[in-house]
């Protein structure tokens, strides 16, 4: 029974974690939520240029998107931060006189996953039916604003639930974050864990950071669920007043 | 329906390949201002082919596209695109949008009308092919023969000189198909321009003014319905006749 006591001592000490969870909520949360909600509006705002360029007909853009994807798809996290983060940390403190790791820390987690956004888009645009954007030729409308008000759109509500998976995927990287070296203040949530640990020698408090990240990602992970779900049969129609007393006569309007 | 102002359209001389593939092989079409040609013909004719070519959803590489007996091949594509309707087989309504949206959509961004005046303007297009009280529903919620009505009211809406139909009424179940030919009667009746690339021999023979049958990228015969359809001059017109009557 001992080592069953020792076991549950090492990942449920239910004061270890009490201890810790204040400044995982209050510290931990807020910089977790930042860096990954941050670099993922920017790193969606480079992977739709990243998908323009892969289907544009210029050769050299398609090629430029085509090096970008592999490289920052093929390189590990941990390399392209410590890279970014500590290779560019001095030109920053040079220009800005700031030593915050964030900025470059949001960089190379934007870099990496515009990357794999980048992919998730032009699956999603290239999976709209080519009809779609003849229809919108055909109109009047040239290419640039045929993809950007009737192809791109669509694609992009395909590829929804792939985007929210990447999303997740932040949440979870961003703790690698921690590489750069981070002034308490800035920790983010693993870090936290990661500390309480050391001084304890007990894993509790990173039971209650995987706790956390769980906490963060379920609903996501559902939130998929949902929106495929929706994509595939269409939202509930509203029934208008009309439309109601029309079924009646509906013969008449095929 | 109301009269347009519409425009005559010719085709001269007009070749197109995609790679060794001679898909239009000198086509020279004529469509007076306020008549209706009907284009019939076996599968891969490059009747559909022609129909882009003269809007120049792709270039020719060969020949001239005439409207009101100017040539058009100088001017910016979107622009003669504007004064051209079309009409596709599988509709292409924009399923992310609502049915008045689709209308009003090449009226808001390209006619720069403001949004209310637009969706007015769509609302008046809806309501001519009979479908005002679909405004707000979403394409995937219409039948097929719904969908292409609003296809044929989004065309509209932009007032062009011109209305192609490329095979309109292939995509849609039988009991569908009668509802969409007689609007597109009506917009002939109406002395709109049109070119009607289709399979409804009964359509070509009762409704367009001129017929024109394509073979193998060339023009084989072109008449009036009556001639066409009962005294068929060439082999080929024959054979295809009695394959489809």
């Amino acid at each position: 029974m001992d080592a069953l006591e020792q076991l549950i001592k090492t990942f449920f000490d239910w004061e270890a974690m009490g201890a810790v969870v204040p400044s995982m909520l209050t510290v931990g949360l807020p910089n977790t939520l930042l860096l990954a909600v941050s670099s993922g509006v920017l790193g969606c705002i480079l992977g739709m240029v990243l998908a323009v360029m892969a289907i544009s007909r210029n050769p050299v853009l398609r090629w430029l998107s085509r090096i970008y994807t592999d490289v920052f798809r093929g390189v590990p996290a941990i390399v392209t931060i410590l890279l970014i983060g500590i290779g560019l940390g001095p030109i920053v403190r040079q220009l800005t006189g700031s030593t915050n790791p964030f900025p470059l820390g949001i960089l190379a987690l934007t870099l990496m996953a515009a990357a794999y956004i980048g992919e998730i888009f032009r699956s999603g645009i290239q999976s709209v039916e080519k009809g779609q954007l003849e229809a919108s030729r055909a109109l009047g409308f040239g290419y640039s604003a045929s993809m950007r008000l009737v192809v791109i759109p669509q694609g992009i509500r395909r590829v929804l639930p792939a985007l929210v998976n990447q999303f997740i995927s932040l949440i979870k990287d961003s703790s690698l974050i921690y590489l750069l070296g981070l002034l308490s203040s800035q920790r983010e949530i693993f870090r936290i864990g990661n500390d309480a640990a050391a001084n304890s020698g007990n894993l509790s408090p990173l039971i209650a950071a995987a706790a956390l990240y769980l906490v963060l990602t379920i609903p996501l992970t559902h939130l998929v669920n949902f929106i495929d779900n929706r994509l595939r049969t269409g939202r509930p129609e509203k029934k208008e007043p009309d439309e109601l007393a029309a079924v009646v006569g509906k013969g008449a309007q095929a | 329906m109301s009269e347009f102002t519409s425009g005559t359209l010719t085709a001269k001389n007009i070749h197109l390949s995609f790679g060794s593939n001679h898909v239009l092989r000198g086509i020279d079409l004529h469509v007076e201002k306020g008549t209706t040609a009907s284009v019939i013909g076996p599968s891969g004719s490059g009747k559909s082919t022609l129909l882009r070519v003269m809007n120049r959803l792709i270039e020719p590489q060969r020949g001239d596209i005439l409207l009101d007996g100017r040539s058009v091949l100088q001017d910016n594509p979107d622009e003669l695109r504007q004064r051209i309707g079309m009409v596709f087989q599988q509709f292409n309504l924009f399923p992310h949008k609502t049915v008045v949206e689709n209308v009003a959509l090449a009226l808001r961004k390209l006619r720069k009308m403001p949004k209310d005046q637009a969706h007015a303007e769509a609302l008046t297009q809806l309501d001519l092919v009979g479908l005002k009280h679909k405004a707000e529903a979403r394409p995937s919620n219409l039948s097929g023969g719904q969908q292409q009505r609003v296809a044929i009211a989004r065309a509209l809406a932009m007032k062009p000189e011109v209305m192609f139909f490329d095979e309109a009424t292939s995509a849609l179940d039988p009991e569908l198909v009668k509802g969409v030919l007689a609007l597109m009667a009506d917009l002939a009746k109406g002395g709109m321009t049109m070119v009607v690339v289709t399979h409804e021999m009964g359509f070509s023979r009762n409704v367009s003014d001129t017929v024109t049958f394509m073979d193998g990228g060339v023009v084989v015969e072109t008449g009036p319905p009556e001639q066409l359809f009962t005294d068929p001059r060439t082999d080929r017109l024959k054979g295809f006749l009695s394959d489809v009557l």
